[in-house]
């Protein structure tokens, strides 16, 4: 299990979500990924597509301006 | 939501493509003002009810020559629609051959759009996408030649529809049919490129520079802020809020700047070749839009791109000196 960061400031939505799902793709199942925002679109965008693939959102923190989204990446979901 | 669920009902495996262009109204613009609250993602929601993966695919850079140079032209403003749905449904096509899928699903409807939903214009999607009869439009099928999924069973034809025109009853009945109790609002409106005032600052951008070009940063900058053209060389961004002030913030790095400080008042962003002069008379108007709109002076902090500041002090202009033709 590794963590990492993503800087997705001053994107507005859908590009915080783009980048957390390109970023996701290359990172193992049980790795942490903390995504720094600055849309708060990401609030609810960046949760919705976790609970479409199953990530686990860990934290949702707003710092000001700045929000901090960190997810647990879960196995690849298989849809039927 | 309503074509992707009609095939998903027939056991069909699917997933969702979105494509984000740049210009898509989807991408919670409003919600950097203040008093908007921040609106859902369509496409994510649909995914999520529908139960399907969601991808969502950048398309930014590869988009710029169906804007620049659209073969089939623009509709009322700066839409180039019949171009994009064949570039979308290109992609799609990509997508499908690189992920191994057997045909692509849309949710057009025959005669809902002037330019890119017509009888004469559907085949021309088919063609330049490439997608030809691999392109199945579940909602108008049955007025359609057959396409290779119902011709080989893939799909159950009869279970496809004839819906055509503008009107959205049958789609709203199929909706209550299919249980479907919330979707988003129809009738368009999810791109900026038809949207007249945003497209006469595209426009407007263009004729400045002299040449069709644009990065993300701008299609970004002309939905936020009041924009003004005092003169040919320079217009103003200013913040309408303070939720645009936020976000302004974050291009000083690229622009020349104002930034009020003996009163309460918006960030102000200058693009183009600005002189002193320029700058001088930027805030003398971005002053009217403060809390200094009436003090005899007021004071702002002018800084470049590079973080060089220095303090200038300004009389508003009055109301009747800030001329309706500066506003774009």
């Amino acid at each position: 299990m590794s963590s990492h960061h993503l800087d997705a400031r001053n994107l507005m939505c859908p590009m915080p979500v783009i980048r957390a799902q390109n970023c996701v793709a290359n990172l193992e199942v049980g790795d942490e990924l903390e995504i720094l925002c600055t849309d708060p679109g990401a609030l609810t965008d960046i949760p919705t597509w976790c609970r479409i693939e199953g990530h686990e959102v860990l934290e949702l923190v707003q710092n000001g301006n700045e929000l901090v989204i960190k997810l647990r990446v879960a196995p690849r979901r298989v849809f039927s | 939501m309503l074509a992707a669920r009609i095939v998903k009902n027939q056991g069909i495996y699917i997933e969702g493509l979105n494509f984000f262009t740049g210009f898509c109204v989807e991408g919670h613009t409003n919600a950097i003002r203040n008093h908007r609250p921040a609106r859902r993602n369509n496409a994510l929601w649909v995914a999520e009810q529908l139960d399907i993966r969601l991808n969502i695919i950048d398309v930014i850079e590869e988009y710029k020559d169906v804007v620049i140079n659209p073969k089939h032209g623009y509709g009322a403003n700066l839409n180039p629609c019949l171009d994009c749905k064949s570039f979308m449904v290109g992609k799609a096509r990509q997508w499908m051959e690189a992920k191994g899928f057997d045909f692509i699903v849309t949710g057009e409807v025959l005669g809902q759009r002037p330019m890119s939903q017509r009888k004469d214009t559907f085949p021309i999607v088919q063609q330049e996408s490439g997608a030809n009869d691999l392109l199945l439009r579940p909602l108008s099928a049955k007025l359609l030649p057959r396409t290779l999924p119902e011709k080989n069973e893939w799909v159950d034809r009869e279970q496809l529809h004839d819906f055509s025109g503008r009107g959205r009853k049958p789609q709203i009945q199929l909706a209550k049919t299919l249980n479907i109790k919330d979707y988003a609002q129809p009738a368009g409106g999810c791109c900026f490129l038809t949207d007249p005032n945003y497209t006469a600052k595209l426009r407007d951008m263009w004729t400045t520079r002299g040449e069709k070009r644009y990065d993300l940063d701008d299609v970004m900058l002309l939905k936020v802020g009041r924009h003004l053209r005092p003169t040919k060389n320079y217009k103003m961004i200013i913040a309408r809020d303070s939720g645009e002030t936020n976000y302004l913030q974050g291009y000083r790095h690229r622009h020349e700047h104002l930034i009020m400080t003996s009163h309460g008042g918006p960030i102000t962003l200058l693009d183009g070749d600005v002189s002193d002069d320029d700058v001088f008379f930027a805030a003398r108007i971005a002053a009217r839009f403060g809390q200094g709109r009436e003090a005899a002076k007021v004071t702002f902090i002018a800084a470049k791109p590079d973080g060089t500041e220095r303090q200038i002090t300004v009389v508003p202009l009055r109301p009747s000196e800030i001329m309706d033709s500066w506003y774009l």
